[in-house]
């Protein structure tokens, strides 16, 4: 899709951005690039819960209690929207520093180094930043060209930095950061129970099915049920114990990228700057905290300039789109040189993007109507 | 937000840098980007959002150093209040997630409503207090909030001696 000087069909800001993501609905939806595991969660989800509405349902809504798949029916959807949710959303990633902050930061750099002897390496870019009385290390990315802020890593499948970095999960097809944790826990933590729900009934199924008509006879009426066990005790363990971990990090108000680096391990005194000491105060961080805003504007429309008409502008214009998988040394996205941003709707604005969607961010200029570059001042 | 130019003649008189303001017409007729100053983030307190109040030097002989303190610490106040765990917070998480976070199709979060608010407040300082002494505030949203950008614009007509390091800083990007 290129960009014409007068654009009759608008390039939006996701097509010019710089990472290893893959965007979807006109930049509503965004994702890693491998997506095979992703698929193969929705199918065992999918599929498990379909033989189960199919096999056991009937029966035990008619001998126990309909309020069984109705329940059943409320936990899948709940499921698939979180699933949906952490998978769609942006993460929480950072945007690359403009040329200019670049070098501003590379100035910086160069003169709290002072000279550095021909033949010496120079020394590591790091801030020391002091939070709550601990000393933390800001890193510098080199692909970024930022000090990383406290807590943010930088994702080498989807090469961006991402806010509160906590890991990247390929069953969910995304980063898992700042920004859809809470969403990410919340799908382990339904999926376990409607894996634990699947499986009990499951049993009481074949169970009170057997009082009637034998063991074998209730396997052959309903074949489902076999893979539906086989499926949930192999998921029970594995995702009962992904959520237990999980309750365990959010009570300490750690990153699972924390916990691995052991940065908050106890050695060296060094002890979490982040945590409130209290796991009640802790957890309604993480879970009831602010829902914090893109800061990706995805959907921000893209427009060529005529060449500046002011001397000293720089050469590079908009017509030198960066090629999406450039590293380190690439020129930065040309949101630089967009001069207008579409205007921001009100509420949110994004209907497709995940199944409940994400609130748009209002300050960024996202418009919901694609053709339109908005220029009105708020 | 900062609004685009409505023509095409418009858009010709813009420096490279993409922001622009009907009231600031007569400056970017008149001026070019002499520098852009970046003000961080301060961390000292954690992750939450808050910037360094310390008065840059780029700006010693544009600004006075109290409008320019009172606006960072009001962008801060403002943050602060968007990030505020407390009583309204625990009670936006918990009817979220009730309604699987599709309350987020009818209304805004607390933290939007504040950026929008933050907009407005940063456009309504250009245009009293920054624009008329050349100078512009980027928000700090469309940088990923990691620094306040304040472009310097100079008079073009007074600009034999700041051309050379105008031209070195815009370029110097890469």
């Amino acid at each position: 899709m290129s960009a014409v000087m007068i654009s009759r069909k608008a390039t939006r800001k996701w097509e010019k951005l710089p990472g290893k993501n893959t965007f979807c609905c006109d930049g509503r939806i965004m994702m890693a690039r491998q997506k095979g595991v992703f698929y193969l969660t929705l199918f065992l989800i999918i599929g498990t819960c379909s033989l189960f509405f199919a096999f056991e349902c009937p029966y035990l809504a008619v001998h126990l209690s309909p309020a069984i798949p109705v329940f059943a029916v409320l936990l899948f959807l709940f499921v698939m929207s979180m699933l949906l949710r952490t998978s769609f959303s942006d993460p929480g990633v950072l945007p690359r520093a403009l040329p200019e902050e670049a070098s501003f930061i590379e100035m910086e750099i160069e003169a709290a180094n002072g000279n550095v002897p021909a033949g010496q390496r120079p020394p590591p870019r790091i801030k020391n930043v002091q939070i709550n009385n601990q000393i933390v290390k800001l890193k510098y990315c080199y692909t970024c060209k930022i000090f990383r802020p406290p807590r943010a890593s930088h994702c080498s499948i989807c090469d961006n930095c991402v806010d509160r970095f906590d890991h990247h999960c390929p069953w969910v097809g995304n980063c898992v950061g700042k920004r859809n944790y809470r969403y990410f826990y919340l799908f382990t933590l339904s999926l376990s129970l409607l894996t634990i729900y699947i499986f009990t009934f499951d049993i009481v199924h074949v169970v009170l099915r057997s009082v009637d008509s034998g063991f074998v006879s209730t396997i052959k009426e309903t074949p489902g049920t076999v893979l539906e066990v086989l499926v949930c005790f192999f998921t029970l363990w594995s995702v009962v114990g992904l959520t237990g971990f999980h309750t365990y990090l959010i009570s300490l108000n750690q990153t699972t990228n924390e916990d691995i680096k052991g940065s908050w391990s106890g050695k060296n005194r060094v002890q979490n700057p982040y945590s409130h000491k209290n796991i009640i105060k802790n957890c309604c961080e993480v879970l009831c905290g602010p829902t914090y805003p893109s800061v990706l504007d995805r959907r921000g429309v893209l427009v060529d300039i005529p060449n500046p008409s002011t001397p000293g502008a720089p050469s590079t214009v908009n017509s030198n789109p960066v090629p999406q998988t450039t590293k380190t040394t690439a020129p930065l996205i040309p949101n630089e040189h967009t001069p207008e941003e579409a205007k921001p709707s009100i509420g949110a604005t994004s209907p497709k993007e995940e199944k409940p969607s994400t609130p748009r961010d209002a300050s960024l200029k996202s418009p919901s109507n694609p053709a339109v570059i908005k220029e009105s001042a708020h | 937000m900062l609004s685009g130019p409505r023509t095409a003649t418009d858009r010709a008189n813009l420096p490279y840098c993409h922001e622009s303001f009907h009231n600031l017409q007569e400056l970017r007729h008149s001026a070019s980007l002499a520098n852009k100053v970046f003000i961080q983030r301060d961390y000292s307190e954690g992750t939450v959002c808050k910037f360094h109040t310390k008065f840059p030097s780029e700006l010693d002989s544009r600004i006075e150093r109290t409008l320019f303190e009172d606006t960072v610490k009001t962008l801060n106040n403002f943050y602060a209040e968007a990030e505020k765990i407390g009583g309204q917070s625990y009670l936006e998480g918990c009817l979220a997630c009730a309604t699987a976070y599709l309350i987020f199709l009818c209304i805004e979060t607390r933290y939007e409503k504040v950026l929008k608010k933050i907009s407005r407040y940063i456009q309504e300082q250009n245009e009293k207090i920054y624009a008329p002494r050349g100078l512009l505030i980027t928000d700090p949203v469309e940088r990923g909030m990691r620094v306040i950008e304040i472009s310097v614009y100079e008079d073009r007509g007074s600009s034999g001696s700041t051309s050379g390091s105008s031209s070195t800083t815009s370029s110097s990007g890469q």
